[in-house]
């Protein structure tokens, strides 16, 4: 696409662009509702960059496909939405277990089951942190524009190289769908992460040994180094082990390369907090409706602010702790029936009056329910 | 035949994974020295092959030998094969899955990686029951077997794995057994050479968590099986071939009429075939993108 012109792009699209700016080698995913576009898009662009594109036979194969192509070396993404996110757990997992580095598009819309296909929701909010069975660290972004489907997503490869893990981009229905003006970063201005590749000849090379900064580095199948990968526990050569002292520094890193690194991880964004008594915590979509709130608030001379969260998992916990400590009352505005809330509950740990702003029937949060909410 | 056994002692890991998994009187060990064999006869390197397993005692095999090898979830082994084929073309690679990972939980990845006939070499080591689990029913327990959850005989029929893979456009279908065992080294050798999807049936013998319940206690007892009640399909006459449900092992294409053969469970190449490889039609396909080709 042309660079520096202002195109007016939707969510799915501006996904489409991030992920080749990201420099996605790889796509495979199945169609389904409301994210074939992003799929659409790529078996026309990917071919033409020498990239692959495959369509699979359901969405665990598609999963499946993405982490071989990663193991192959490639960047690799699927899109898809609820139904077929439920069926990519169980391939999440082993993307977690394995740490290979992948991204997840998840364009929701309302469940459960087949629900509305063509309606928004943000009800996947705890299937992207608890979906797959086991403990195990998970990233999930949440764009709630245009411009930013297309820097979470760019934003999205790069952890998942940085920290050799699935990335989810959550994004809902109302964003993919959602048409704006958008400008295309020139080639090259964006930051490009590429996984870290091995510096020790093959004999030497654990694919899971406990380093630095706790992300062991990932050489491709096929360039000399000969080892396993396995979604068993294994030990730091990655073969199968049921022994604890083995087991445990593996958890324990894992966590922790995520854990050390929430700096890096979590993003938020506060509007207008500093002397906000009445917070409203937000994200995606629902964040928009949030912001107008907030300004017929400020109108009214109310001392509203707004948090919105573009990292949701790991869950910011610091802001919102930080927030608890100033404000009588945080406001959760979410498209579902209070899933970040019960996160926002956990970690407020009632210092402050914490309520939800809910709408879970296909129809996005209007600013009207948020208004009403705040007594405007 | 020194060499016949002294090759796989080149291709473990065996500093680092052994003793192995598997019980006393097991096929897949036997199945993964055919496969080592035929990668040595072969001359490929180890860094050229990927050997990629799903999940049971077949899928254990991924661990022993020495190449890019990777274990994955139940049933999907062909899925993830697949990224990595397309993100390595000029791989070698293996997919080692046993018959309930192939056919049950894995049947829609198996049938459609043979309709895109991706060049993955598919080794099905079929030993009719879910074994690591401790014995279940599978898409090939013969019909009348007993298993720990068809206690009364199984009521179910069966399916043909070379016949599964042959309607839905594998290029080259063969049959072997434990107990044929050179023989399986030749078959997984035309199978590794074919560049499209190729499978391999390799049926073998767990006496532990299915001959025990089947007659047959041991896995003697089981090879002794595949020795009498199969046949190479140039004494069977492949034409002759046909679905027949066998009372004992393998639910596999017998033979028929009235040869020596007759009622035997049919080995040997089955399918061979040349068809366009998914791979090379994509990597075709990005060329013509590259000389300005729109492909209206």
């Amino acid at each position: 696409m042309s660079d520096g012109a202002a195109l007016l792009l939707q969510g799915n699209e501006a996904v489409v662009e991030g992920a080749l700016a990201a420099g996605i080698g790889f796509y495979g995913g199945y169609p389904i509702t409301p994210a074939s576009e992003i799929a659409e898009m790529l078996s026309r662009r990917l071919p033409e960059r020498g990239g692959v594109f495959i369509q699979m036979e359901d969405e665990i194969a598609s999963l499946a496909a993405v982490i071989g192509a990663s193991i192959g070396g490639l960047k690799a993404a699927t899109a898809t939405s609820g139904p077929g996110f439920s069926l990519m757990q169980e391939n999440l997992g082993f993307a977690s277990a394995a740490e290979i580095p992948c991204v997840i598009i998840d364009v929701q819309r309302a469940g459960p089951s087949t629900g509305l296909p063509t309606a928004p929701s943000q009800g996947d909010v705890m299937q992207a942190r608890w979906g797959t069975h086991g403990d195990h660290p998970i990233i999930a972004l949440c764009p709630s524009s245009v411009s930013e489907a297309y820097h979470l997503t760019i934003r999205a490869f790069n952890l998942s190289e940085k920290y050799r893990t699935p990335v989810i981009l959550l994004m809902d229905e109302v964003i993919a769908h959602l048409r704006e003006k958008f400008v295309l970063p020139p080639p090259g201005s964006v930051e490009v992460v590429d996984r870290i590749q091995a510096t020790v000849p093959p004999e030497w090379y654990f694919p899971y040994e406990e380093t630095d900064n706790d992300v062991p580095p990932m050489v491709s199948f096929g360039e000399g180094y000969r080892y396993h990968i396995d979604g068993l526990f294994h030990d730091r050569a990655g073969f199968p082990t049921s022994r604890g002292d083995e087991i445990r520094p593996w958890v324990e890193r894992v966590f922790r390369k995520i854990d050390r690194n929430l700096a890096d991880i979590v993003h938020t964004e506060e509007e207008m907090t500093e002397d906000a008594t009445a917070v409203l915590v937000s994200y995606g979509s629902t964040a928009r409706s949030a912001r107008y709130a907030m300004h017929r608030a400020r109108e009214k001379h109310r001392r509203v602010g707004l948090l919105t969260l573009q990292t949701i998992w790991p869950f910011p916990e610091q802001a919102i702790d930080h927030l608890a400590q100033q404000a009588r009352r945080i406001l959760v505005a979410e498209m579902n029936r209070g899933q970040l809330l019960l996160e926002v509950e956990r970690v407020v740990k009632g210092r402050c009056e914490v309520r939800g702003i809910n709408r879970a029937d296909g129809e996005m949060v209007e600013p009207r329910q948020i208004m009403e909410a705040l007594e405007l | 035949m020194e060499k016949t056994l002294d090759v796989p002692y080149e291709y473990l890991r065996s500093h680092k994974k052994f003793p192995h998994v598997w019980c006393p009187g097991c096929g897949i060990g036997i199945v993964l020295g055919s496969i080592i064999r035929a990668v040595d006869g072969l001359g490929l390197s180890k860094d050229e092959v990927t050997m990629v397993s799903g999940i049971g005692c077949s899928g254990r095999m991924s661990v022993y030998p020495d190449f890019n090898t990777l274990h994955t979830t139940h049933g999907r082994a062909l899925a993830f094969a697949t990224g990595i084929k397309l993100a390595k073309p000029r791989m070698t690679v293996l997919v080692v899955m046993g018959d309930g990972d192939a056919l049950a939980i894995g049947g829609n990845h198996f049938i459609h990686a043979a309709r895109r006939n991706i060049g993955l070499t598919a080794i099905v080591v079929n030993n009719s029951t879910y074994a690591l689990t401790g014995g279940q029913v599978s898409p090939t327990t013969p019909l009348g077997a007993r298993t720990t959850t068809s206690w009364y005989g199984s009521i179910e029929p069966s399916f043909d794995i070379c016949r599964v893979a042959e309607a839905a456009g594998a290029s080259f279908v063969a049959r072997g057994t434990a107990y044929h065992v050179l023989e399986l080294d030749k078959l997984i050798t035309r199978a590794i050479q074919k560049k499209g999807f190729s499978v391999v049936e390799a049926i073998s013998q767990c006496p532990v968590s299915y001959g025990r319940f089947n007659q047959m206690p041991s896995g003697v007892d089981m090879l002794k099986w595949q020795k009498d009640n199969t046949v190479s399909s140039a004494a069977a006459g492949k034409d002759e071939c046909q679905v027949s449900r066998v009372k004992g092992q393998g639910v596999s294409s017998s033979a028929s009429g009235k040869n020596a053969g007759a009622g035997k469970i049919v080995r040997g190449v089955l399918l061979d075939r040349d068809l366009p490889e998914y791979t090379e039609e994509y990597f075709k396909l990005v060329e013509r993108l590259k000389s300005g080709e729109t492909g209206k």
